[in-house]
């Protein structure tokens, strides 16, 4: 545990990555790469995050979260949100793509998006068979898809790569 | 006008072309034929929203600091709320009411290839935040594009039934297209100084894919015998203030409520 007096900068950037994605809650922050920067603004943290998508209706609940894990130190933070350089899911760290498929989501896959959005199809994050199909290109979250298992037959989210 | 005035404008544009767009996206919630169309349109509605919100809130605080706005930025939700009808700058087609599916298909088919052709144009904007928001906007408005392409070639190439609806519901947005591709002084202005993009540049590959896409789904494109104008200049047609009367009644009914 970290004494209020002595919390450094690194302490804080520990605290900040640590926070968990309420949508997603078995990864953190540092494991998404939303956290652009963290950095002293007086006495106070200034945090700078970036959403995954523009609309992402956790973006303020995250924002809460941290300003509240910063609190845990005994320190002030701001939050300010960026947009550039725009989020990817090339950030994702291999902890995160390991989190998101030990809990059920397959992954997006890592390299740049073709424009033209040629199909990527995710192996299933319950039994491995590459064998799955598209239901919704829409999910229960603003970054994922549904798709299913023709071999088990288990629906499954897919994060989108993006 | 100063050029810090202009561009809010051209924010303010951008930014009412989106939000309009999301409210009415949103209106198909329960009403899509099925539910994962409902979670689709209202996703898509979301990144419009979000690109709306970052859109308005730099409008205000340009107009600011040009002086032309009140000494304090007006916020998002001063300008999405407490603006009437005259002083939206949004384009007619997205106020559009939301008609039948294969209306909101067309529609985002249109809208979804100029925001991408847009947005791809605006990513080195010299202006942090409009270039931020076009370089992240651009990606999600790929897949908008994308889904509507779907959608429209399933609808056109499909049953009897879906084709003549799609047929019509592209003669019915026919007349909304050439707006969104209509130079004025303010974006000419801004153009001038590698500040905007000229809409009518944006028009000859927009055209394109869209025509492409209508072809594949073995429908054909409709030349309009009329066309709407005036929506950047605040002037609207009738669907426009019983939607605002919607979108604005919670922030006018109970001012500063929050949650």
């Amino acid at each position: 545990m970290v004494s209020v007096a002595t919390a450094t900068l690194d302490d804080v950037r520990e605290a900040v990555a640590d926070v968990p994605d309420p949508e997603l809650p078995f990864v953190t922050l540092g494991d998404l790469g939303i956290v652009r920067d963290v950095q002293w603004h007086g006495d106070a943290v200034l945090v700078t995050l970036t959403p995954t998508y523009s609309g992402c209706p956790a973006t303020e609940v995250i924002a809460r979260h941290v300003v509240e894990a910063v609190a845990g130190l005994g320190l002030a933070a701001e939050v300010r949100t960026v947009l550039a350089p725009a989020w990817t899911t090339d950030w994702i760290t291999e902890r995160g793509l390991k989190a998101l498929r030990d809990n059920g989501i397959a992954p997006p896959h890592q390299g740049l998006v073709a424009v033209t959005l040629g199909r990527h199809v995710p192996s299933c994050p319950r039994c491995g068979s590459g064998g799955t199909e598209e239901v919704s290109r829409f999910g229960a979250s603003a970054c994922t898809a549904l798709w299913r298992c023709r071999s088990c037959g288990e629906p499954f989210d897919h994060v989108r790569p993006l | 006008m100063t050029t810090d005035g202009a561009l809010a404008t051209y924010c303010l544009r951008l930014g009412d072309d989106a939000l309009v767009m999301s409210h009415r996206l949103g209106e198909w919630v329960t009403y899509a034929p099925q539910i994962e169309e409902d979670v689709a349109l209202a996703n898509i509605g979301l990144d419009l929203l979000g690109q709306a919100r970052a859109l308005l809130t730099r409008s205000g605080e340009l107009a600011a600091g040009d002086g032309t706005g009140a000494g304090t930025p007006a916020t998002e939700d001063d300008l999405a709320y407490w603006r009437d009808e005259r002083a939206f700058t949004n384009v007619h087609l997205v106020e559009q009411p939301r008609g039948d599916f294969a209306d909101v298909m067309v529609r985002l088919l249109w809208f979804a290839a100029y925001q991408h052709a847009l947005y791809a144009a605006l990513t080195d904007h010299p202006d942090p935040v409009l270039g931020g928001v076009a370089a992240k906007a651009v990606k999600e408005v790929a897949y908008h594009l994308d889904h509507a392409t779907q959608w429209v070639l399933r609808l056109g190439d499909g049953t009897a039934e879906s084709h003549r609806r799609a047929q019509a519901a592209v003669a019915a947005v026919a007349p909304y297209v050439d707006e969104l591709f209509t130079d004025d002084d303010l974006v000419t202005g801004l153009a001038d100084s590698g500040l905007a993009v000229l809409p009518s540049s944006l028009r000859a590959g927009v055209e394109t894919l869209v025509t492409a896409v209508l072809r594949q789904a073995t429908l054909d494109p409709v030349t309009p015998t009329w066309h709407a104008r005036g929506g950047r200049a605040g002037v609207h047609s009738e669907s426009m203030g019983p939607m605002l009367a919607v979108m604005q009644h919670l922030a006018r009914s109970h001012p500063g409520a929050s949650w």
